[in-house]
């Protein structure tokens, strides 16, 4: 139980993270569909800092990892910026190259990097065992990750930010209304900019929380095996609000977990069900869940449309 | 320098590749009055408007405030020089509270945090100040037109503009709306404010300004005292001759029923409920039936349900006997169905396709137009496309073979019009067939209207103008929250009765 309990937490604070990423870059007006890519990007960056960095203070450790996901993460997105922003590009497509470019890099990076340290090894691996237990408190049976803090913080601060201070305001003014934003003296550009690059910080962050929630090495090749997409849903379902994204994670989460821990049930065990069922629990419950909720859905009525200053 | 005027814009010369937008315009607004711009479509009105409130920069000519020469070179500038603007379509961001819109851009902060009690205790004084009452936690989306209006004129006091330009205020109100924000804009001349006023509408311009500019064809053509003028010199001055605005019409009796509509109900597209409940009329020969109502109020639905655009869940329409209820567009067509749409871009016109392409959208198949082993016979499209054009006077740049995207939006409607008319229709099915149109575009398609009800055709016409209402229909059912809640005889009636009707506050039991 404390098992499903920790795995729960820890795949919410994922899908928290990635989730509000998402909220905030739709808030100022930009589908941001390569989260998935971002996620993937930002893990690098961590699984970087922790195969190359060599320190005794956790806190150290803990920082650099987070700071080297968040930049790598703000760098990716900047190329949705560059390309919907200012050229004014479809976002979706955008979103999915920079889904396809991500992988396919980090993989190319990675097996680069292992093949100059040994010939023979052409895996696209990384290895972070010691770092990782530097991110993780035990407390009796249950693994205390510093991410659920992490997570809670940004939770409360993106909430500050979207509804307490005026770029907050303005920034939703972008994804609801540019022309009235504009009309009154806002940048638009400016605020979309600010948008991206705050989804990619979190999106880059949700990545290296990904992959130091089971295990402690990476294979790049496999991406973050559609948790961005999941976070994607995760908003719609929140209904782009913050609080609400929470609790769907949480759902999403345990269902996640689920598949991780199954076995420890004897009820779920006794059924039989092979694992794959249950690793394709989140996936399907979101499929269900966006199918019925859709359709009720308030999403930001100028997202995907890039702003141009002379339509009037 | 002591000077009467607010804003002195002297001699602006602006062009656009091909034409002058505004030549050599000089306009000077008072303090504290309400200066009407007058103008038709295209007369250059929001390009010097533009010009003023720094979206366009003039080739030549300044802008002076207060006396003293300025640049603006955005709308930023425009504000910092109190320079305010309410837009023909409101910037109103609709999921946030009245008090947020009106604060965004210029919110308060203490360490990083929005401070809003101070703000409100401004608003809410403004509002009583100038009587513009609003409830400053509502959320736009839902409260009324006129309520978003006042919210436009809170930003701009709010913000503390001296100079206020209304771009054609009164285009989304009811009546009693716009005798409303008549008196405020009054008020706010009488508390020291300058206001500027975009209209084509004349009676409006009588009503509430203190002088009156008329531009045409982007010359300046002359600056009148209000009082001392009338509505058909101003018309004169702005068409460049002189304007029948009562539509010609003689007495007709209606005979049969072509169009009978039964206990209609349709759906709504943007919700769940029915947006037309239980409606029941009929249109008979040689008459105009006019749909007044507020926008939104069920006309798109009702008229899309009619004419096979979206069905109807119950009820039934029947034309000439026969029940079409479920019956495809074409089949409509064939039999005398004639629509001239709302949105003439949307359903009207296949916007890059040729003018004669376009004219034979409806009748293709016909032999006369398509031979027998299926292709297009070209020389008779011409043929017939040219006929139009000339019968019609349908005006582009390269006649039957422009792209229909290049004309303007007058001549893309009498294309329209020439295409559904022409077809010989039993009953045409026209929604705000003069939507953006100037006075004489609009007096050629009533005319069109008119001859179509003398011909013994029945017509059924969706309005939101009340005048013309008024002055084209032989009978008026009024749509409110998709049902008809009141049957009138133009000549039997007011504008002011029907804005009761429009706005609820008044209805009628109807029988078809």
């Amino acid at each position: 139980m404390t098992l499903l309990i920790q795995y729960t937490l820890i795949f919410a604070s994922v899908l928290i993270l990635v989730a509000l990423g998402g909220c905030i870059s739709e808030h100022s007006g930009v589908i941001n569909l390569g989260l998935e890519g971002i996620m993937v990007i930002g893990a690098l960056g961590g699984a970087l800092v922790m195969k190359f960095f060599k320190t005794d203070s956790s806190f150290l450790m803990i920082l650099l990892v987070v700071l080297a996901a968040i930049v790598m993460g703000m760098l990716f997105s900047a190329l949705l910026g560059v390309a919907c922003i200012n050229f004014k590009a479809d976002q979706t497509i955008i979103g999915t190259a920079m889904n396809m470019l991500s992988v396919a890099g980090a993989t190319v990076f990675v097996k680069a990097i292992n093949t100059a340290a040994d010939p023979n090894d052409v895996s696209s691996t990384i290895q972070y065992n010691g770092p990782k237990k530097m991110f993780i408190e035990r407390i009796g049976n249950f693994e205390f990750n510093w991410f659920m803090v992490i997570t809670l913080v940004v939770l409360g601060l993106v909430c500050l930010f979207l509804y307490k201070t005026k770029y907050g305001l303005r920034l939703q003014a972008c994804g609801e209304h540019p022309q009235a934003a504009d009309s009154v003296g806002i940048n638009v550009y400016k605020m979309r900019w600010m948008g991206v690059l705050m989804s990619g910080a979190l999106g880059g962050l949700g990545g290296i929380c990904y992959i130091l929630a089971g295990v402690s090495e990476w294979k790049f090749e496999t991406g973050v095996a559609g948790f961005g997409f999941l976070a994607l849903a995760v908003m719609i379902f929140g209904q782009w609000k913050p609080y609400r994204i929470a609790l769907v994670a949480l759902l999403f989460g345990m269902f996640r977990a689920l598949s991780n821990v199954y076995i420890g049930f004897d009820f779920l065990y006794n059924l039989k069900i092979p694992s794959s069922v249950y690793n394709m629990m989140p996936y399907i419950v979101s499929l269900i869940v966006l199918a019925l909720s859709s359709k009720h859905s308030h999403a930001p009525k100028a997202e995907g449309i890039p702003y141009d200053k002379g339509q009037r | 320098m002591d000077t009467p005027y607010a804003i002195e814009m002297l001699n602006i010369t602006k062009r656009f590749p091909g034409i002058i937008a505004n030549d050599n315009i000089t306009l000077r607004l008072k303090k504290g009055e309400i200066h009407a711009l007058l103008g038709e479509n295209g007369a250059g009105k929001s390009t010097l408007m533009s010009v003023l409130f720094g979206l366009y920069q003039p080739e030549e000519g300044i802008i002076k405030k207060d006396g003293k020469e300025v640049s603006i070179k955005n709308p930023n500038d425009a504000n910092a020089l109190g320079i305010g603007m309410v837009h023909q379509h409101f910037k109103l961001v609709e999921c946030f509270t009245v008090l947020d819109n009106i604060i965004l851009g210029v919110e308060d902060t203490k360490n990083g945090l929005l401070q809003k009690k101070e703000a409100r205790k401004k608003v809410v004084a403004l509002s009583e100040k100038y009587g513009l009452s609003i409830d400053p936690d509502a959320l736009i989306e839902d409260i009324t037109v006129g309520m978003q209006q006042r919210v436009e004129i809170l930003k701009m006091l709010y913000r503390d503009n001296e100079i206020l330009i209304f771009d054609e205020p009164t285009a989304v109100l009811t009546p009693q709306e716009i005798d409303e924000l008549m008196k405020i804009m009054k008020n706010l001349a009488s508390e020291g404010k300058s206001i500027l006023f975009i209209s084509h509408k004349l009676a409006e311009i009588m009503k509430v300004s203190d002088r009156c500019s008329v531009l045409r064809k982007g010359a300046y053509i002359g600056t009148l005292e209000t009082a001392k003028t009338s509505i058909e010199e101003l018309s004169a001055m702005m068409v460049g001759r002189n304007v029948n605005f009562h539509v010609e019409k003689q007495e007709k009796a209606p005979s049969d029923v072509v169009l009978d509509v039964e206990n209609l109900c349709v759906k709504s597209e943007t919700h769940n409920l029915d947006a037309v409940k239980n409606v029941s009329f009929k249109v008979r020969r040689g008459e105009i039936v006019c749909i007044a109502g507020i926008d939104g109020n069920g006309q798109k639905e009702l008229i899309e349900s009619i004419t096979g655009l979206t069905n109807a869940h119950s009820g039934s329409i029947k034309m000439l006997g026969k029940d079409i209820t479920r019956e495809k567009i074409r089949k409509r067509n064939v039999m005398g169905m004639s629509h001239i749409p709302e949105d003439r871009h949307k359903h009207g016109l296949v916007l890059d396709y040729s003018l004669e392409d376009n004219l034979i959208l409806e009748r293709y198949f016909e032999p006369e137009f398509t031979n027998k082993a299926g292709f297009l016979k070209r020389k008779n499209i011409r043929k017939y496309a040219d006929r139009l054009i000339e019968e019609y006077d349908i005006r582009s740049g390269q006649g039957a073979i422009t792209i229909a995207r290049s004309m303007s939006g007058g001549n893309q409607q009498k294309a329209i019009i020439a295409r559904e008319i022409d077809k010989n229709p039993e009953l045409l099915v026209a929604v705000q067939p003069t939507r953006g149109l100037d006075v004489g575009a609009i007096e050629y398609i009533h005319k069109h209207l008119v001859e179509q009800r003398d011909a013994d055709k029945a017509v059924l016409m969706v309005s939101y103008e009340l005048e013309e209402v008024m002055d084209v229909s032989d009978r008026i059912l009024v749509l409110f929250e998709g049902e008809i809640v009141g049957e009138f005889d133009p000549k039997k009636t007011t504008e002011e009765e029907l804005g009761l009707y429009m706005a609820g506050a008044k209805r009628d039991e109807v029988k078809a």
